[in-house]
C-alpha cells in the first residue's frame, strides 16, 4: 500500500510529475431545453502504472469525463473549460491530426459493449492490423503476426485460428478480450476502460478483470478504470475517485475510502449495496433521484437526497457549493460538513 | 384436506428450441434451453433462480407461466397442471401468475398512460366497471409508493426505479398469488435498486406473495431470498436454502460463481476462482456433467454420466460426482468409526 500514498491530486508531493493530469474540467452539452453540464468542475491526476478508479451512477458524467480526455465529444457538447494535461502538454491545446496520434498510441479506450464497438463486417484480425497500419507499425505480413501474438498475450485460446474470425462467432468476453488487444496494440501509456466488464457474466467479468490487473503489471500501463460497481473498485483500484452529478465529490487511496467513506454520497452508495455474507434485514436507502443536469440545485448537488444535512442541521448546503478539501491526508471530500472545522459542529 | 404446502411444483420441465434452416426451414438443431428441471416453490417463500446469461433461467421462468409452451414436463400450480388446461381454462391462472420484467424502460408502453398500464389487466379479466378499476389501480399504485397524480402521466416522465414500481404495481392489481420477478433490479443503479428490492420485500410480507425471483446476481439473491437454485446450462445444479447455499456451496460452478463476485471491500483478500473459457453453447452441450470442461474438480466419470441431485444432507441438493462420492465416503468412513 505505500506507494499508493502519493496518488493523490491535489498536493504536489510525488517526485515524478503524474502521467495524466485533469484540471478543472468541464464539458457542456447545449440543448435546445437548456445546458447540460455533464462534466462540471472534474480534477484528478493518474500516475504511471495506477488504476484509478472513477465510480458513480449512470449520467454522474464518468464516460464524459473519459471522452473529453481523448477529445471525443459530439455535437451538442463541448468542451468549455479546463486542462488535459497529459505527459506534461495540454490535449486541448493540440490539433486535431496531433490528438490522432495521442489516441491508441499514448491513450486508448475500451468500452462497455464489446460487440457493438468491433465491426461487424470485418474480421477482427483485419480489424487489429488496421490499428496497426494507421499508425505506421510495421509492414504487412509482420502486423498480421503481431495481430495473433497480441490476442495470444489477452489469453484467446488457439489465437491462429480466432484471428479470422468475425465478431460474431466470438462472445461476449471474447469480444472484449479483443477490444483489449487492440487497445494493447500500441503500448500505450495509458488505458481507459469504460465499464469494460458490465455488459459481463461474474464469471467473465472475473477474467477480464484479471487480464487488465495482468497487463499492468507486466507493462506498467497505467488503468484509468470506470464503472459503477463498487465491488470491481474495491478489487482493482489503487485510488478512487467518486463522482456525482458531473462533479467528483471525493477522492481517496481504495482503503480509506471503503473504511472510512467521509462523503454522505460515498456512504449511501456502499451502504446500499447488498453484500454478501452479510444478511440485512432491509437495505440502507439514497431516498430519491439523481437531480436532472440542467437545472441543478444551487447548492451541493447531493444536498436534496442528503440525510446527513438534515441531522447536522446545515443550512448553507442549499444555497453554496462546497469546495474540495483534504480532510484527511490524501483524503479529499467536497462537503460542508467537513469544511471550516465543520466536523465539530457536527 | 388443507391446501398442499408447495403452490408450484415443477416436474422434468424442458425447453427445447428448433434450430431451422435458413433455406429449407428444416430442423437442424435444438437448443436445450431448459433440461429437465425439477423445481418446488412453497407457499410465502421467495426462491431465487441464479445462473448466467444463456443458463436458461429465464425461459424456465417463462414456461412455468406458459409464455413459452413448454417441449416436455409439467406444472403444478396450487393443485392444478396447467400444462394440461386449454387456453379459456388458463385464463383465470393467468391472473394469479404474474410477471415483472427486467427493463422497465422497454416493458411499458410509451403511449399509454400509467393509469391505464396498470389497469389493462383488470380490462382483460373482466372488471368492466371504470370506477372499480380506477380504484384498484390506485390501490396497487401506492402499495408501490406511488400516487394518484402518477396515474394521468406517461411512462418516460418516470426514472428507471419509478418505472420499475409502475411495473410492479401491474402485477400487483389481480391479487396474484405467485410472482416470476425476472431479473427486476439488473437494469437499475445501485442507490434505486435497493430502494426496489426493499419494496419488494415488503410487499411479499405484507401480501403474503410466493417470489420466484430470478437474478444473475448472488448479492442480491442472498439478501432477498429463502431458498436459491442454481443454474448452468438448462440444468439445476444446486438447490438449498439461503443459509445452506452460501454458507457452504457444494457445487464446484456455485463456489467458482460466488467467488467471482467483486466485493466491495479491498481487505477482502479471498482465493479466487477464475474459471477458465466461456459457457459452452446449450445447442450441443458437453456429455455428463455440463459443467465438466470447466471444473477443476473433475474426474473421468463426469464426461460419461450425468449427475443428478442428490441430498448431501439438511435439504441441500446437488448435481456433482465428486460431491456425491465424498458424502458417500464420509458416510462410511462415520460407520466404521462406530
Amino acid at each position: 500500500m505505500s506507494d499508493k500514498q502519493n496518488g493523490n491530486t491535489h498536493k504536489d508531493t510525488s517526485s515524478e510529475p503524474p502521467l495524466l493530469e485533469v484540471r478543472d474540467l468541464r464539458t457542456y452539452f447545449f440543448t435546445r431545453e437548456g445546458t447540460v453540464k455533464a462534466v462540471d468542475g472534474v480534477s484528478f491526476a493518474v500516475q504511471r502504472g495506477e488504476i484509478r478508479g472513477i465510480v458513480g451512477e449512470s449520467g454522474c458524467g464518468k464516460s464524459m469525463t473519459a471522452l473529453s480526455i481523448l477529445r471525443l465529444v459530439d455535437k451538442p457538447g463541448r468542451i468549455v473549460s479546463g486542462e488535459v494535461c497529459f505527459k506534461g502538454e495540454d490535449l486541448l491545446e493540440k490539433s486535431a491530426q496531433e490528438m490522432t496520434k495521442v489516441r491508441g498510441e499514448q491513450i486508448s479506450m475500451i468500452f462497455q459493449e464489446p460487440k457493438s464497438s468491433l465491426n461487424p463486417v470485418f474480421r477482427v484480425g483485419t480489424q487489429l492490423v488496421e490499428v496497426l497500419k494507421v499508425h505506421h507499425v510495421a509492414k504487412r505480413k509482420a502486423n498480421e503476426l503481431r495481430a495473433v501474438e497480441l490476442l495470444r498475450e489477452v489469453g484467446i485460446p488457439d489465437p491462429e485460428r480466432r484471428v479470422s474470425n468475425y465478431p460474431h462467432e466470438m462472445s461476449g468476453g471474447m469480444a472484449q478480450r479483443v477490444m483489449i488487444a487492440m487497445g494493447m496494440a500500441l503500448a500505450p501509456d495509458l488505458l481507459i476502460a469504460d465499464e469494460p466488464t458490465t455488459a459481463l457474466d461474474v464469471t467473465i467479468q472475473a477474467q477480464v478483470l484479471d487480464l487488465i490487473r495482468r497487463l499492468r503489471d507486466e507493462h506498467g500501463m497505467a488503468v484509468m478504470l470506470i464503472t459503477h460497481d463498487m465491488g470491481v473498485v474495491a478489487e482493482m483500484a489503487d485510488i478512487v475517485t467518486v463522482m456525482y452529478a458531473g462533479t467528483a465529490v471525493e477522492e481517496a487511496a481504495t482503503e480509506p475510502l471503503f473504511d472510512e467513506p467521509l462523503h454522505p454520497y460515498t456512504q449511501g452508495l456502499i451502504a446500499s449495496i447488498p453484500v454478501m455474507g452479510q444478511i440485512k434485514e432491509r437495505l440502507d436507502v439514497i431516498p430519491g433521484n439523481v437531480p436532472n443536469l440542467i437545472d441543478m440545485p444551487p447548492g451541493c448537488r447531493f444536498a436534496p437526497r442528503c440525510r446527513a444535512r438534515v441531522e447536522h442541521g446545515l443550512t448553507r448546503c442549499e444555497v453554496e457549493e462546497p469546495h474540495m478539501i483534504e480532510a484527511r491526508p490524501g483524503h479529499f471530500v467536497r462537503c460542508w460538513l467537513y469544511e471550516d472545522g465543520g466536523e465539530d459542529n457536527a | 384436506m388443507s391446501e398442499p404446502q408447495n403452490l408450484l411444483e415443477v416436474r422434468g420441465l424442458k425447453v427445447h428450441f428448433p434450430v431451422k434452416s435458413s433455406l429449407l426451414k428444416r430442423t437442424v438443431g435444438l437448443v436445450k434451453a431448459v433440461d429437465g428441471i425439477d423445481l418446488d416453490v412453497k407457499r410465502g417463500e421467495i426462491l431465487g433462480l441464479v445462473g448466467e446469461s444463456g443458463c436458461g433461467k429465464t425461459t424456465a421462468g417463462r414456461a412455468i407461466l406458459r409464455l413459452i409452451e413448454a417441449t416436455e414436463g409439467s406444472v403444478m400450480f396450487d393443485g392444478t397442471d396447467i400444462f394440461k388446461l386449454s387456453h379459456a381454462e388458463m385464463k383465470p391462472y393467468r391472473a394469479d401468475m404474474q410477471l415483472v420484467f427486467q427493463d422497465p424502460y422497454s416493458s411499458l408502453d410509451p403511449r399509454s398512460k400509467v393509469g391505464d398500464i396498470v389497469g389493462e389487466g383488470l380490462r382483460v379479466h373482466g372488471v368492466h366497471d371504470a370506477g372499480e378499476r380506477r380504484e384498484r389501480v390506485l390501490k396497487a399504485l401506492e402499495m408501490v409508493g406511488l400516487t394518484e397524480a402518477h396515474m394521468r402521466r406517461f411512462p418516460h416522465e418516470f426514472s428507471g426505479g419509478q418505472r420499475q414500481r409502475i411495473g410492479i404495481a401491474r402485477a400487483l392489481v389481480l391479487n396474484p398469488k405467485f410472482i416470476v420477478c425476472d431479473e427486476p433490479v439488473s437494469a437499475l443503479d445501485v442507490s434505486i435498486q435497493s430502494q426496489v428490492l426493499n419494496l419488494l420485500k415488503d410487499l411479499q410480507e405484507e401480501l403474503d406473495l410466493t417470489l420466484l425471483f430470478i437474478a444473475h446476481d448472488l448479492s442480491v439473491v442472498e439478501h432477498l431470498c429463502n431458498r436459491v437454485a442454481v443454474m448452468y446450462l438448462g440444468k439445476i445444479v444446486e438447490i438449498s436454502s439461503r443459509e445452506q447455499l452460501f454458507g457452504s456451496p457444494q457445487h464446484p460452478y456455485t463456489q467458482a460463481l460466488m467467488s467471482a463476485i467483486p466485493v466491495a471491500d479491498p481487505k477482502a483478500k479471498r482465493e479466487r476462482i477464475i474459471l477458465q473459457g466461456d459457457p459452452p453453447s446449450p445447442l450441443n452441450p458437453p456429455s455428463g456433467c455440463r459443467f465438466h470442461t470447466r471444473c477443476r474438480e473433475a474426474i473421468d466419470v463426469c464426461s460419461t454420466a450425468e449427475p443428478q441431485l442428490v441430498d448431501l444432507g439438511v435439504n441441500h441438493l446437488c448435481a456433482c460426482h465428486v460431491r456425491e462420492m465424498q458424502m458417500k465416503q464420509a458416510r462410511a468412513e462415520s460407520l466404521q468409526l462406530v
